[in-house]
């Protein structure tokens, strides 16, 4: 097999982090390339160097036995290679049709745009593809499986055959990865040929047909699904053994914690994000909400932690009304929070650990006595707390922005679980984390629950939800549409329900 | 089952009951107004006269006479019926529309009211409003310029003040034509210092746009104190004079009011098309937009940030100038300290107003106008309001259209945010 794109001895440095060391990859004609990694392996650095995003160090691409100069975008695009970016590089006010042609647009005599024109070649290429899209509609409306699609046709429409797509599962739903790998198997079919950047094993098993596993900046090795498995691949990508699957008791449910009796919540723009839910959290069990993100569980997590309030319904906690409570007041009765986004709404990136460690407890005794900070009282607690919940810091007085992204959300875990509580709200606990510690978070939260403190999981992560969760309740458009039993439900049940599709006879 | 993947939410067209009962009110009170204060504070058989031709013209055309108070009554009536119907059920997605038809009416019951006995010259006012549009609209089109490649720009001020400055001194010394082009000039000019400011050294687009109209309200009122207060011969740089527009200018009542103006008038009309083309129809439009909505999207497919925005933001700037040249040129014939009196702000206001769009702007700059040209026109008439709160108008307009009477706009996603390549 010819290889169409070489990468050789790429290296790059960013100050004080060697994000790609000597990598040398090789891409073959007509085959789907996994490069698996955990976040910050160096992945979408590579990428972004062979799309002409950065500039290497040093090392050279080669493209169709070509040494090829990349210092724009443009030289990537017009050598064949495309790139399908984790966020989306598409203007949601645009049409897809502006969209895809933005940058080659088709021209009429006089300048002015020949939408029509690209609008058929977009046709051909939908059709040449199985790449179903509405070239007229405005992506604002499209849903994000169809938003990769258009993303795929910009490759297309460019005449791309290197195609280069960074974690494109991480936003879709199963039932739309399933569509992707069919459409991915297609354009192989056709002589493109795909790079594939992931950091889930079961996709890279199931699909890729070589993987390079890469480790914090170097590559660790080339190996085939077929002489491989998740186990070791696991390995591979951290560097020592894995525990993937959470050891975990059967739930022992006591009294209802949480009661969310019929609430409707609109989001910032007014439209209704949270419809007619209904649901209850008991003392001891983990309630998994599973979904698309988007579906309406960020506007759940707030009005359940006091940031916004319902437009109707009820929501009690321990038996107390706290429909329009405060946050603060959420808090007081036993409410742990760990929100979505943890640099924006969960730390005060600036402040050192110690602060963060007491931001909403800083006004108690002992942190406070008359209004005055008892410092060395926070700084103790601080210490403590580092060494217990095994946060990699050179002391607590640092600032929480230097630390990485697992330790960030050590220091919230730390926070969140140092105090009593009853009830335990986790968003996204787990996002962009690598694997070492999602294993470590995950293993806290079940130790919660084994406590008897009720949790409300939300998660876009399928494994997450079914490995954590003693029930899962599927958010779909606002609404819930099934609460299942974990241990006798399936990924594909999920997966249908996440797409809105309720099984027959449920 | 194709697509049912999908995560938009439901719009729901949401109304707050809250907000749905103050229109309601405000519908009602508007009502109320129409009846009290101005239907019963005038007599029976008053008559009111609307003259059709403005002051000037010879198109003529008969002046259009009517009894006062039924015609107050019934617009009263329909207000109520509008008010109650919007307690009672409300007009749900139509409640902003409604509003400008309550609006409206207001101010036609207004206009009889305060003609009632009199006359008043209804073309004369339109008239007056179009050319009072001149420097909003395009002080609007500079900063759509800008602000669809992602600048703000808040210096539509003070371009406009150098660029008058500068037509009134070159105009003044070589013709107004030689003013227009300096205007331009000096327009490119400040932008050109707003660009390298704002996209080159990141520095807060609010803070150098601001930096730019103190600047420019110092040095023209410094060199027109020291030169043209002094030396009148470089203050006096001729105008532009009307041109009738063949054929259209006779029609009666349209004509004198829109086809009768010197070329700005008929420039702004004329840019509201080229924009709008030039905007949604061309590669370049496309081009800068998407460098204003998503400049990393851009940059991928190859575009050069910079470099787009540089260029839009200039082009502003030259917009600005032109907008500028009008208060010498086009109105005036004259440089006077601080002339044009936050027109540069007005527009950036009919610019969030007409949503970033040239027609959007173009109507909204026709509203602050004639909110301009009524509060003029009152003053003459006899209307026991203090002058003073008359000319407070358009501003009052300009901050409640603002504060959100009309639904949120959609501005360019990236405005104000620098462009960094990582």
């Amino acid at each position: 097999m010819e290889s169409v794109l070489e990468l050789r001895g790429i290296t790059k440095r960013f100050p004080g982090v060697l994000a790609n060391d000597q990598i040398s990859i090789d891409l073959r004609k007509g085959e789907i390339h996994a490069l698996l990694g955990e976040n910050g392996a160096g992945k979408t650095t590579l990428m972004n160097i062979l799309y002409g995003l950065y500039k290497p160090d040093e090392g050279e691409i080669v493209v169709k036995g070509q040494k090829l100069d990349v210092s724009s975008p443009r030289d990537a695009i017009n050598a064949g290679v495309g790139m399908v970016h984790q966020h989306f590089m598409l203007v949601p006010v645009f049409t897809v049709t502006e969209n895809v042609m933005l940058g080659d647009e088709y021209l009429l005599p006089g300048g002015f745009l020949d939408r029509k024109k690209a609008a058929r070649r977009i046709m051909e290429i939908s059709e040449q593809y199985n790449l179903a899209v509405e070239p007229g509609a405005f992506i604002r409306d499209l849903p994000v499986g169809i938003q990769q699609r258009v993303e795929i046709i910009k490759l297309l429409f460019r005449n791309a055959d290197i195609l280069i797509l960074d974690e494109p599962t991480a936003v879709l739903t199963p039932r739309e990865v399933d569509e992707l790998f069919k459409i991915m198997q297609k354009l192989v079919e056709q002589g493109k040929s795909i790079i594939f950047i992931t950091h889930k094993l079961r996709e890279v098993m199931e699909f890729a047909d070589r993987i390079t596993v890469i480790r914090g900046g170097k590559v660790v090795g080339t190996t085939t699904p077929g002489v491989t498995n998740q186990v070791q691949l696991a390995s591979m990508m951290v560097g020592r053994q894995i525990e993937l699957n959470i050891k975990k008791d059967l739930a022992k449910p006591g009294e209802v914690v949480l009661e969310v009796n019929d609430i409707k919540v609109l989001n910032a723009r007014h439209q209704i994000a949270v419809d007619h839910v209904s649901f209850e959290v008991r003392a001891g069990e983990v309630l998994g909400i599973a979904g698309v993100q988007g579906n309406g569980q960020t506007e759940l997590v707030r009005a359940l932690t006091g940031l916004t309030h319902p437009v109707n319904g009820k929501i009690s906690l321990l038996g107390s009304n706290i429909t329009h409570a405060n946050a603060k007041k959420i808090k007081e009765l036993g409410t742990a929070h760990i929100p979505e986004d943890r640099q924006k709404d969960g730390l005060v990136l600036p402040y050192s650990i110690e602060d963060n460690l007491i931001l909403n407890t800083w006004y108690e005794s002992p942190y406070a006595k008359r209004h005055i900070l008892q410092r060395d009282v926070i700084l103790d607690h601080a210490n403590s707390l580092v060494e217990k919940f095994d946060i990699r810091t050179p002391n607590a007085l640092t600032a929480t922005s230097s630390l990485s992204g697992g330790n960030q959300q050590k220091v919230i875990v730390a926070r969140e679980f140092s105090r009593p509580i009853r009830m335990l709200v986790a968003s996204q606990p787990t996002r962009g984390l690598d694997v070492g510690s999602i294993e470590y978070i995950h293993q806290r939260i079940i130790e919660k629950r084994d406590q008897g403190c009720a949790v409300l999981l939300v998660s876009t992560e399928l494994d997450e939800v079914m490995q954590l969760s003693d029930r899962i309740a599927v958010m779909y458009r606002g609404q819930i549409l099934a609460v299942v039993d974990a241990k006798t439900t399936t990924r594909e049940e999920i997966g249908l329900l996440m797409a809105g599709v309720v099984p027959a006879g449920s | 089952m194709a697509q049912t993947t999908s995560t938009i939410l439901r719009p729901a067209d949401y109304i707050s009951p809250t907000r749905r009962t103050v229109m309601g009110a405000v519908f009602l009170v508007m009502a109320l107004c129409i009846w009290l204060i101005f239907s019963l504070s005038i007599v029976t058989d008053a008559k009111t006269t609307f003259v059709l031709v403005p002051g000037g013209s010879k198109v003529l055309i008969a002046d259009l006479v009517f009894m006062s108070k039924p015609v107050l009554d019934i617009l009263a009536f329909i207000c109520a019926a509008l008010g109650v119907y919007q307690l009672a059920k409300g007009f749900g997605r139509y409640t902003n529309t409604i509003l400008g038809v309550v609006a409206a009416f207001f101010i036609v019951a207004f206009l009889t009211w305060g003609s009632s006995g009199t006359s008043l010259n209804l073309a004369g006012l339109l008239k007056v409003a179009v050319v009072r549009a001149v420097p909003l609209t395009l002080g609007a089109f500079s900063g759509i310029f800008c602000e669809r490649a992602g600048v703000f720009n808040i210096a539509i001020e003070g371009m406009m003040l150098m660029a008058a400055f500068s037509s009134a001194l070159f105009g003044s010394l070589v013709n107004p034509f030689f003013g227009l082009l300096t205007a331009v000039i000096s327009g490119v000019l400040l932008a050109y210092v707003l660009a390298v400011l704002s996209i080159k050294y990141k520095v807060n687009q609010i803070i150098s746009g601001t930096v730019i109209n103190i600047f420019a309200t110092g040095i023209t009122s410094f060199l027109s104190a020291k030169f043209l207060q002094k030396y009148s011969a470089l203050n006096d740089s001729g105008r532009f004079g009307t041109w009738d527009v063949p054929g259209l200018s006779q029609i009666p009542f349209i004509g004198p009011v829109f086809f009768s103006h010197n070329m700005f008038i008929y420039a702004m009309f004329i840019f509201t098309i080229l924009l709008t083309i030039l905007f949604f129809y061309t590669r370049w439009g496309l081009r800068t937009r998407a460098v204003g909505e998503h400049p990393k999207a851009a940059d991928t497919l190859g575009i050069n940030v910079i470099k787009t925005r540089y260029i839009s933001v200039m082009l502003g700037g030259a917009m600005a100038g032109f907008a500028g040249a009008y208060f010498v040129l086009g109105s005036v014939g004259r440089f006077d300290e601080v002339m044009t009196a936050g027109r540069g702000f007005v527009g950036l206001a009919a610019m969030i107003f007409g949503n970033w769009n040239p027609i959007g702007a173009l109507g909204a700059g026709m509203l602050f106008g004639f909110a301009d040209s009524l509060a003029s026109k009152l003053a003459i008439l006899k209307v026991p309001i203090p002058n003073k709160f008359l000319e407070m108008a358009p501003y009052l307009v300009t901050m409640i259209v603002l504060a959100g009477v009309v639904g949120r706009g959609q501005p360019p996603a990236a405005g104000g945010q620098p462009y960094e390549k990582e």
